[in-house]
């Protein structure tokens, strides 16, 4: 019964997805439900001169179309931004259904409702929309440029919000004087989440009882619900019930409010029966927030020592058509403030502009701000080491923050709380045995092979977020959690979540998290998530939040169980409370043989004939959990990579990931969580990459022209970890779901240049794809002709 | 313009009524009922419909239903037989082999059909095997680990290739 922390217990979850039983939004089928389909622009910028539907409407099986027009007159708002970044911030709106204007390929016009999906498609093929094409811009720097199409008419340009952080005046005067400084131009280009499971979302309408529920493949149920009550549609909260239910990966692009949420949420009112969506991929490559597309200049100067004394950033930063949920964060307090890495900068200054362009909206993915930050940083450094000659390692360890330093205050606003770098560095360097390691580059070069060995010694700021702090910043939420444990008379528990698992795994981690405190088995204890009329107030599953916060909202909750089980159980034994020790799931008085089990006092909460003249019955509580901070898993990772020189091909032979992620409650799951990351982040870097053309069509449109990895691109990676407890939350935990991704594309961006460094190759734009690849080869000072008839090794 | 098509379906007789143009996917999920077989793209990239039609593993989405007209379906919810999962499900369970379970079921049917031919694949034959599969959570470590797991477990009970129609619920 104890014990069940720390191992690697099999997912209760797996059940269902192994046997075809999970259901996922799509799945759900209520009587008398519609399904609909939205009619989008095929143009990225164009004023939108009249919708008519008429022949839709005639079409059989058309129950109702609807348009941006018809949504606005019913007083449907603008869908929110959720942080104001800057006094300026501009927040033009964003109607669900487009109405002046569309924005965006893939913005929508119109929604037509019908009794079948074959039904809603073939007549919104029927919607003539009249639409007067205009310019469009898709760069965010020539966004910025005089004459640049305006993407939203009420602003006097395309500059969204500016922002800066840290002492200009001493980073400039710090890089003036540097002994060396290493620029880094480049493109963090912009990516496409592509979780598996489509968006979808059913809203259901009882007349009757003028409820509304709204089923939504989201990852944060409870936020979706205010977001569209209060701010989109004014429906009264306590009429409305959100459910996500078995959620198919988010990976961040199900965070956002979206408008087929309020569309289904609306037109399920106005047509009296349930209204489905489920979005076709291509149409989800459209829709879903992408991520990334940052254009950097970073400059990082060093002493003669390489100690590093200063880092200078400028980052325009693409915001897409319009603001999306968390969008003007991601860029700002969840960039600029990782900046110092691992390191001892003492000085750093970083400046982002936020850009509209006619681009799908960017939020957050997976990592959000944070691996655009490591990339700069950890690139900047390898780059670094070339240029001054030193070993990249070594460049490291001689700027990593010593571990008797925490906590460590950055130049950028972060307070690290704990972490011990160094270790993490030498398990990685023990792990692939970095000596011999280099010894093996030689020989491989001698052969004219192309190895390489890349490095990334990362840090994030997950577990978010500390209210106030995040307040303070333009937060418009709170990211706390709620969790709530409710123990039934036969001494069984509930547990309700306010965070929610997408892929996570809570329903088994959270049950050994309570089965281990409250000492009862594990099959006793049954997780709830996903569903806002059964559990308090949470904000969600992202940012590496769910165990820190969510899971320490449940330690708070359950020891106030703890507390009121032991008054009754004290109270039965006719004993002290202080007498009594709790082992195995009984309360005991100490030195004797008199116990009362936790399910007997359970019975007796709920039949209290006898109990505590000063208590009430029941046994169940709720507790909210606000972090102090935020919490700092770090790493260092280390890929080996052989380049074929002929094809330009990069095959990676190892991969190694130290991570310290604190206290790991089901060590399976984290390495879990640390693959999945580490395949988005060498997605980054190898394969992935949205492409618009200049009339901003989105030319990586599907699958078919937008590379994910497969099983053959990778290894079996090799992780292993380093333990440093977070010390301000009671589980010490870090979080562990977006850290592979933070490292590994630095890592594996370095190793590809590490093993061209000897041909001159200095860098190359991400993806590094085998054309790029093979350009640059053949490009390089070094490389040319005599590689185009080479000896092109398979690898 | 319809018509009825005739299936054994998971080892049950069934039969819908179908247009041309409707694809098996569809007909599996919407007419049938059952929802274990997933639809994640529209190119045909991503392998979450794959099931089999006679023995062979086909990728539902890309095949009409009429096309399956008189043939022996297995869908996920066809692997455990009589109550008993199928190894590789078991096998994924142990091996942590699935995180939000949405590439599940076709990454199951994929690797069937794979141990149907290769009984004891290496690691790259299994990561060929799985090229017409996406995952964009495992990173497809335990998956392949798992495939093996599941490998050797067949080896030991010296099972049969799986049969085009197992008998369970439909």
């Amino acid at each position: 019964m104890t014990g069940y922390i720390g191992n690697s217990v099999k997912r209760v979850e797996d059940q269902r997805f192994l046997t075809g039983k999970g259901r996922y939004t799509d799945d759900i089928v209520l009587p008398n439900m519609t399904h609909a389909c939205i009619v989008r622009s095929p143009y990225a910028h164009a004023r939108l001169r009249s919708v008519d539907v008429d022949a839709a409407c005639a079409h059989p099986g058309v129950v109702a179309v609807f348009t941006g027009q018809n949504m606005r007159g019913d007083g449907i708002n603008s869908l929110p931004a959720g942080w104001q970044i800057g006094d300026d911030m501009k927040e033009p709106p964003h109607y669900p259904l487009a109405v002046d204007k569309v924005r965006h390929v893939g913005d929508g016009v119109a929604v037509v409702i019908a009794e079948s999906r074959t039904a809603a498609r073939d007549a919104a093929e029927l919607v003539a929309v009249d639409y007067e094409p205009l310019p469009a811009v898709v760069d965010a720097a020539e966004a910025l440029q005089d004459g640049a199409p305006r993407v939203h008419d009420d602003t006097s340009d395309n500059l969204a919000f500016h922002w800066e952080l840290g002492d200009k005046a001493a980073t400039d005067a710090a890089l003036a004087g540097a002994h060396h400084v290493t620029t880094y131009e480049f493109v963090n280009q912009r990516l496409i989440p592509n979780a598996i499971e489509p968006r979808s979302a059913i809203g259901d309408y009882n007349g009757a009882t003028d409820n509304l529920t709204l089923y939504t493949s989201s990852q944060n149920p409870h936020l979706i619900r205010l977001l569209l009550c209060a701010f989109v549609t004014g429906l009264p909260e306590h009429k409305v019930r959100v459910v996500s239910p078995d959620v198919g990966g988010g990976f961040g692009s199900k965070i956002f409010h979206y408008p087929e949420e309020v569309i289904c949420a609306w037109a399920t009112r106005k047509v009296g029966r349930p209204v489905k969506w489920t979005a076709e991929r291509s149409e989800s490559f459209m829709t879903d927030a992408q991520g990334r597309d940052h254009i950097t200049k970073a400059e990082m100067g060093f002493d003669a020592d390489g100690k590093l004394v200063a880092l200078r950033v400028d980052t325009t930063a693409n915001m897409g058509a319009y603001l999306s949920t968390f969008a003007p964060a991601v860029p700002t307090y969840l960039y600029g403030t990782l900046l110092a890495g691992q390191y001892t900068t003492p000085n750093i200054y970083v400046h982002v502009n936020g850009v509209f362009t006619n681009t799908v909206p960017v939020d957050a993915l997976r990592g959000a701000g944070r691996p655009e930050a490591a990339y700069l940083v950890e690139r900047t450094m390898s780059l670094a080491a070339q240029e001054m000659g030193m070993d990249p390692a070594e460049l490291r360890r001689k700027n990593m923050i010593p571990a008797d330093q925490f906590p460590y205050q950055t130049p950028v606003a972060l307070q690290y709380d704990s972490g011990n770098y160094e270790a993490a560095l030498d398990k990685a360097l023990a792990m692939v045995d970095y000596p011999a390691l280099r010894r093996q580059q030689q020989q491989a070069r001698a052969e004219g092979r192309f190895l390489g060995i890349g490095f990334s010694s990362y840090i994030e700021a997950c577990g978010i977020a500390p209210s106030r702090v995040v307040g303070a910043l333009g937060a418009r939420a709170g990211l706390y959690d709620s969790g709530m444990i409710r123990v039934h008379p036969t001494g069984k528990v509930e547990v309700f979540t306010g965070v929610h698992s997408h892929g996570q795994g809570h329903e088994t981690t959270f049950a050994q998290l309570v089965a281990h405190h409250l000492q009862i088995p594990m099959e006793d204890v049954e997780v709830v998530h996903g569903d806002t009329s059964r559990i308090p107030f949470g904000m969600g599953t992202y940012g590496s939040r769910s165990l820190a916060v969510g899971g320490s909202a449940l330690y708070k909750a359950m020891q106030k169980v703890l507390d009121k089980a032991r008054k009754f159980a004290a109270h039965t034994l006719e004993a002290a409370e202080e007498d009594l020790e709790y082992t195995n799931g009984r309360f005991t008085v100490k030195g004797t043989d008199r116990s009362v089990g936790f399910g007997d006092v359970a019975l007796t909460a709920y039949i209290p004939h006898d109990y505590p003249e000063d208590m009430e019955p029941g046994l169940e509580f709720n507790a909210f959990y606000d972090p102090a901070n935020f919490t700092y898993p770090f790493g260092t990772h280390i890929s080996v990579v052989e380049v074929d020189p002929g094809t330009g091909l990069v095959e990676i032979l190892r991969y190694v990931a130290v991570d310290d992620v604190g206290n790991v409650i089901n060590p399976m799951i984290v390495d879990g969580q640390v693959h999945g990351g580490i395949a988005h982040g060498i997605g980054q870097a190898l394969f992935e990459g949205a492409v618009y053309d200049e009339d901003g069509q989105l030319l990586t449109g599907t699958y078919m022209d937008y590379t994910m990895p497969r099983a053959e691109d990778f290894p079996m990676f090799e992780v292993d970890r380093t333990v440093t407890p977070c010390p301000h939350n009671p589980l010490g935990a870090k979080g562990a779901g977006e850290a592979g991704t933070i490292a590994a594309t630095a890592c594996v961006a370095n190793a590809v240049c590490d093993a061209l460094a000897p041909l001159g190759v200095r860098d190359i734009r991400m993806p590094m794809t085998p054309e790029r690849v093979w350009r640059a080869i053949n490009t390089a000072p070094g490389g040319g002709d005599g590689l185009m008839h080479g000896n092109g090794h398979p690898g | 313009m319809t018509q009825t098509i005739h299936l054994t379906v998971n080892g049950a007789a069934r039969e819908a009524v179908v247009e041309p143009r409707m694809l098996l996917v569809d007909v599996l999920r919407q007419t049938l009922g059952l929802t274990g077989t997933h639809v994640g793209c529209d190119t045909s990239q991503c392998g979450a419909c794959t099931v089999h039609v006679d023995g062979v593993s086909v990728k539902a989405c890309t095949m009409f239903a009429v096309q399956a007209d008189g043939g022996a379906v297995t869908t996920v919810e066809g692997l455990a037989a009589n109550g008993q999962l199928h190894p590789l499900q078991t096998a994924f369970r142990e091996e942590h082999g699935l995180q939000c379970g949405f590439c599940t079921p076709g990454i199951l049917m994929a690797a069937a059909d794979l141990l149907n031919r290769t009984p004891n694949p290496s690691e790259a034959e299994i990561r060929h095997a799985l090229e017409g599969n996406y995952c964009r959570c495992t990173g497809y470590h335990n998956i392949v680990k798992a495939i093996q797991h599941a490998a050797k477990e067949m080896h030991s009970m010296s099972m049969e290739p799986m049969p085009t129609g197992a008998m369970t619920e439909g």
